[in-house]
């Protein structure tokens, strides 16, 4: 039994007088007890919103929905009242945002918000709960703690923000942590700093973590799962190195042909994904990566593809997903490079950024907007 | 097969079209904020109000009963008891006999004009300075750091002072009446208008469009004018449309206190406000009824402000 | 590189914004030593990468290049013709020949013009293309280089995703045919997918036109990608420069160390395996920085003499530059690196320290 169950999770945002945005549509996944799991995706994939909707921390809004299930330990997070619902949050499961600055609250001392955690779930009070909290901003690296309490947090730099941030999060010992983008903030030289931080945490609590976040090389280092998302899915499922190893859903192809390798050589064009995510196809229709897929073939059309389960806990949601087994990334981007074999202009040339190659298609390959005024509220900011 | 497959390519075509309608022209931000104040339902109230507002300030005067100066009930007040509202006199008549209700109709004219003019003289004098001041800091320089100094200090002086006391003052400066009325409300606004645009063009004058344009060897007075203006009006439109309600509050409020117009015969709500404070024992909607009239319209400007406020704001376009 | 055709030559180039404070009248109370003594030469027609943390003073560099932030000291030698000693009507037609990317697509481009009006500023300011016809070919040209399709003309910016509003900011530097273009971390705002497509535009815009790219960016992978040399800023000067390819096999200075270490890379193997340089602490303030090496305060390698008093010069070891007393013997693995106790930095304007400020931007110059 998993200790954070996700299943066919939704939000869909309804406003009047605007299209209906299912920002997350049907996300599942699990977090195993101590497993460091990892949500990828770019902007607008719906990886914060799920993490907001499984803490309930979803402004209330009218024609906000949230549906599907999100069960921790038993229990039905999206179904709790708002007072069990905050008994957990903050116990037994934590959250990391990536701004800390804006996460604190500006005029109370970090001091008496750390302490006010321990008394919220741990009935420390005084002089123990402030010894507590000294320990605390020690365990996270602040340096001279005792000090710090008192201070407030604009005194503190970004990184020791977000030190302090989860200094609050680790205090009662949760079983779950969720970090949405924590260190893109933040200096590369602090991001290393605080992706250390947590990865000495987890190891020593034994705490899960949802680790949120757009920078693949993040994700390499850090979890033992990863899913990646897409408008809304989850469009592939591995554990790190076969998802890196051996990525099986196009778009997992398409964002590590798209990242500069720090050990790369200089001068290899890098193999982006076309288009924008803007250009996605609603999930009821057919795949959403469809516009943008080289391995676009016409089934993707027909309907939402089915979640293939492969071995290992492997799974992903393609019909046509790269050929791999045994073969690296560097190959698999040549085949993905290579992949429309009928084509003769199929390959996706940086030249026109608009057109996609249909290689099943090859006599009459329908060019799918890689631009265009395209649903407003996919905006990609 | 054929069918399906063509059906397939058919569903994505359908989203290549919707991306190249090139036939459509782009759509401009204003039309954009339009577009968006159009489905604000404050905004349409608002709208609403002021189109009455100003309707029956244009052509109400034409349309009244009776001539509102003419105290042609004179022989039925009593102390303490003049006609109520009746079907000659909707509104009833005031304590000279007059009909209230053209009185009002009229008395919308002089509001409005109060309104418009007093923000209109806040709104150049205030832009003209702002303006100047802004550009003066944008092109920076001792002598922009200089110009922009002088003129923001003179505005703090004029910020420092109560706003109904430097209408006072002006207003007994300049003896009571009508004009003073307008100067003075007029003067009042004018710090929020420098204020503003030249704080608005302070901002903009340091976004990243104004390096493009510098780094394209655009002269610096021409980026003023072509980049830096035109971005910084929008908050001061709103701005303008939210004074003209308080400038109504506030033209009633001098007229209130005797500073306003003094010639009799022409109502104003202000002023019949004022006049019907003896009476409010014995004819409370002598007073009602205007302070009702100004709250309304001014609710209605406030209305219009926000929502445009709202329509207009960069962070909530998407 | 001596007998390179240098196309822009950056000598001793120092900018310091003052810190004003006053309730009345401003005196300044001390300066931000944003950029402090920066000697760089790019050779036609190739990329010079500037890689460095926020506040190291990597984009202050690029505006002083180009002369939009005046520089205090120093000078920038473009195409052997001095830029700060031009009168300013010389500097503005020498503009055309120098151009700029944005960070931020959005922010950089004026909402209220449409594509067409944002492509024909430029090319009216330089009277380039003497009808409508002849700029609306220029213009339809430069589009498709950039790959934007006609139909933008008329569309506004907030029309456009983010990637596109990039390609449009390059388009309207490229209007103009300038021989360099320094481009201020052009990818950073952009989803992953859509970097790659702008970093291979980008490319593809060198090859084909024969620019010089001066490339600003915090994502070491991405500079190196682009890049043929590539300098490594920290608090406002160059710490190494080095061919793109010998700074990862072989960094010198123990901040591009620490650097490179820190990048995260998208393989497994590769993280699980490499040497982890953890760099304690934050950066210190521009406002008042360590003496000696600026470095010394976080360094792994920092040595009880020089280090912290003596300031290091950029010297040639190999092909490359490097600021470092000791970066032979670290390099030769003489010297092992040590821990380094935290030292607090206040961010801006706050804490015990009163000259700790950031660097403030000019209010309202535009100059």
């Amino acid at each position: 039994m998993a200790l954070l169950e996700v299943d066919d999770l939704s939000v869909t945002f309804a406003r009047r007088g605007q299209r209906t945005v299912n920002a997350v549509d049907g996300v599942s996944f699990s977090v195993d007890a101590g497993e460091v799991v990892g949500l990828v995706g770019e902007s607008g994939c719906g990886k914060s919103v799920t993490s907001l909707a499984i803490m309930g921390l979803l402004p209330k809004q009218p024609g906000l929905k949230v549906g599907g299930k999100a069960v921790f330990d038993g229990t039905d997070l999206l179904q709790l009242d708002d007072r069990s619902r905050r008994d957990i949050r903050g116990r037994d499961v934590a959250m990391i945002f990536q701004d800390p600055l804006s996460s604190l609250n500006p005029v109370i001392p970090i001091g008496l918000q750390v302490t006010e955690v321990l008394t919220r779930h741990r009935g420390m009070k005084g002089a123990a709960a402030e010894k507590e909290a000294v320990a605390l901003l020690d365990r996270v690296g602040i340096p001279d703690p005792r000090r710090r309490l008192k201070e407030y947090p604009h005194q503190l730099s970004g990184g020791m923000r977000q030190r302090a941030l989860i200094a609050m999060a680790v205090a009662c010992q949760p079983r779950l942590l969720i970090a949405d983008e924590p260190t893109t903030a933040l200096d590369v030289t602090i991001q290393a700093q605080i992706l250390e931080l947590l990865k000495d945490l987890v190891r020593d609590s034994g705490t899960a973590l949802v680790m949120i976040t757009h920078d693949l090389g993040v994700v390499a280092g850090m979890c033992e799962t990863i899913n990646v998302l897409y408008a809304g899915k989850v469009v592939e499922t591995a554990r790190r190195r076969p998802l890196f190893r051996e990525p099986r859903h196009p778009y997992t192809v398409g964002l590590l042909g798209s990242v500069p390798r720090l050990d790369a050589g200089r001068g290899e064009r890098l193999n982006p994904i076309p288009g924008s995510v803007r250009d996605v196809l609603p999930w009821v229709e057919g795949c959403a990566f469809a516009p943008r897929c080289a391995r676009r073939v016409d089934e993707c059309v027909d309907g939402p593809p089915e979640l293939v389960l492969a071995h290992d806990g492997r799974s992903y949601r393609c019909v046509n997903p790269a050929p791999v087994p045994g073969v690296t990334p560097d190959a698999a981007q040549a085949l993905y490079r290579e992949a429309p074999a009928a084509g003769e202009d199929a390959v996706p040339t940086p030249a026109e950024p608009g057109a996609v190659p249909a290689q099943a298609v090859p006599n009459d390959p329908p060019t799918v907007p890689g631009f265009g005024p395209a649903p407003r509220e996919e905006e990609s900011q | 097969m054929t069918v399906t497959a063509g059906k397939k390519r058919e569903k994505l075509d359908r989203l290549a079209e919707l991306a190249a309608r090139d036939d459509e022209q782009g759509v401009s931000l204003w039309k954009e904020a339009f577009r968006r104040l159009r489905r604000n339902p404050a905004a349409i109230v608002g709208a609403v109000i002021l189109t009455l507002f100003v309707l029956v300030a244009v052509i109400g005067p034409f349309l009244v009963p009776h001539p509102p100066e003419a105290q042609l009930w004179k022989g039925e007040v009593r102390l303490g008891d003049f006609p109520g509202p009746r079907a000659e006199n909707w509104f009833g008549t005031d304590q000279l006999g007059r009909d209230e209700f053209s009185r009002m109709i009229v008395g919308a004219r002089q509001t409005l004009l109060v309104g418009v003019v007093s923000t209109l003289i806040g709104l150049a004098i205030g832009s003209l300075i702002g303006g100047v001041a802004g550009a003066a800091a944008g092109l920076g320089g001792r002598w922009g750091r200089a110009v922009d100094n002088v003129l923001m200090r003179f505005i703090d002086m004029l910020l420092a002072m109560p706003s109904l006391l430097l209408a006072i003052s002006i207003a007994a400066l300049l003896g009571a009446g009508l004009t003073t009325v307008m100067i003075a409300v007029g003067v009042v606004s004018v710090p929020v208008f420098a204020r503003l645009l030249r704080g608005s063009m302070i901002a903009q004058s340091n976004s990243d469009y104004v390096l493009a344009a510098t780094s394209l060897g655009v002269k610096k007075p021409k980026i003023a004018l072509t980049h830096v203006v035109p971005n910084s009006l929008a908050p001061v439109i709103v701005q303008a449309t939210l004074t003209l309600a308080t400038a109504i509050i506030e033209a009633a409020a001098l007229s209130f206190l005797g500073l306003g117009n003094n010639d009799a015969s022409i109502p104003e709500w202000g002023v019949m406000l004022a006049d019907a404070q003896s009476y409010l024992d014995s004819a409370p909607r002598l007073a009602v009824l205007p302070a009702l009239a100004i709250i309304v319209t001014a609710l209605g400007f406030t209305l219009l402000g926000e929502a445009m406020r709202e329509a207009l704001d960069p962070k909530l376009r998407k | 590189m001596t007998d390179e055709d240098i196309l822009v030559e950056v000598r001793d180039l120092k900018v310091h914004f003052p810190i004003k404070r006053g309730v009345i009248f401003d005196r300044t109370i001390g300066h931000v030593k944003a950029v402090d003594g920066v000697d760089l030469r790019i050779p036609r027609g190739k990329t010079y990468g500037l890689v460095g943390e926020s506040g190291c003073g990597k984009s202050t560099l690029g505006r002083a290049l180009l002369q939009l932030n005046p520089p205090t000291g120093g000078e920038v030698v473009f195409d052997g013709v001095e830029l700060g000693k031009l009168p300013a009507g010389k500097l503005r037609a020498m503009r055309r020949r120098m151009q700029m990317i944005f960070q931020d697509p959005m922010s950089s481009l004026d909402p209220r013009q449409n594509v067409e009006s944002i492509l024909t500023e430029g090319l009216q300011t330089h009277g380039i293309g003497g009808s409508r016809d002849e700029r609306r070919k220029l213009i339809g040209e430069t589009l498709d280089k950039v790959g934007l399709p006609r139909w933008a003309l008329s569309r506004y910016p907030h029309e456009f995703s983010g990637g596109q509003r990039q390609r449009i900011g390059i388009a309207r530097a490229l209007v103009l045919g300038p021989e360099l273009i320094v481009a201020d971390e052009p990818v950073s705002a952009l989803d992953v997918s859509i970097q790659a497509q702008v970093v291979n535009l980008l490319d593809e815009l060198q090859d084909n036109l024969g620019l010089t790219y001066l490339v600003i960016a915090h994502d070491l992978a991405v500079v190196r990608h682009i890049s043929d040399t590539v300098g490594v800023m920290y608090l406002g000067a160059l710490v190494e420069e080095a061919p793109s390819d010998r700074l990862y096999t072989e960094p010198l200075h123990p901040y591009t160390r620490a650097l490179m270490s820190a990048v995260p890379v998208p393989d497994p193997d590769v993280e699980d395996r490499r040497e982890r340089i953890l760099l304690s602490g934050d950066l210190p303030s521009p406002a008042n920085p360590p003496s000696g090496c600026r470095f010394h305060t976080r360094c792994p390698w920092a040595q009880p003499t020089r280090c912290a008093d003596e300031r290091p010069v950029l010297r040639e070891i190999g092909a490359s530059r490097v600021a470092c007393h000791w970066a032979e013997q670290i390099a030769s693995g003489e010297l092992r690196p040590h821990k380094v106790a935290v030292q607090l930095t206040r961010p801006a304007g706050e804490g015990e320290d009163p000259g700790v400020v950031s660097a403030p931007s000019e209010p309202g110059s535009y100059v």
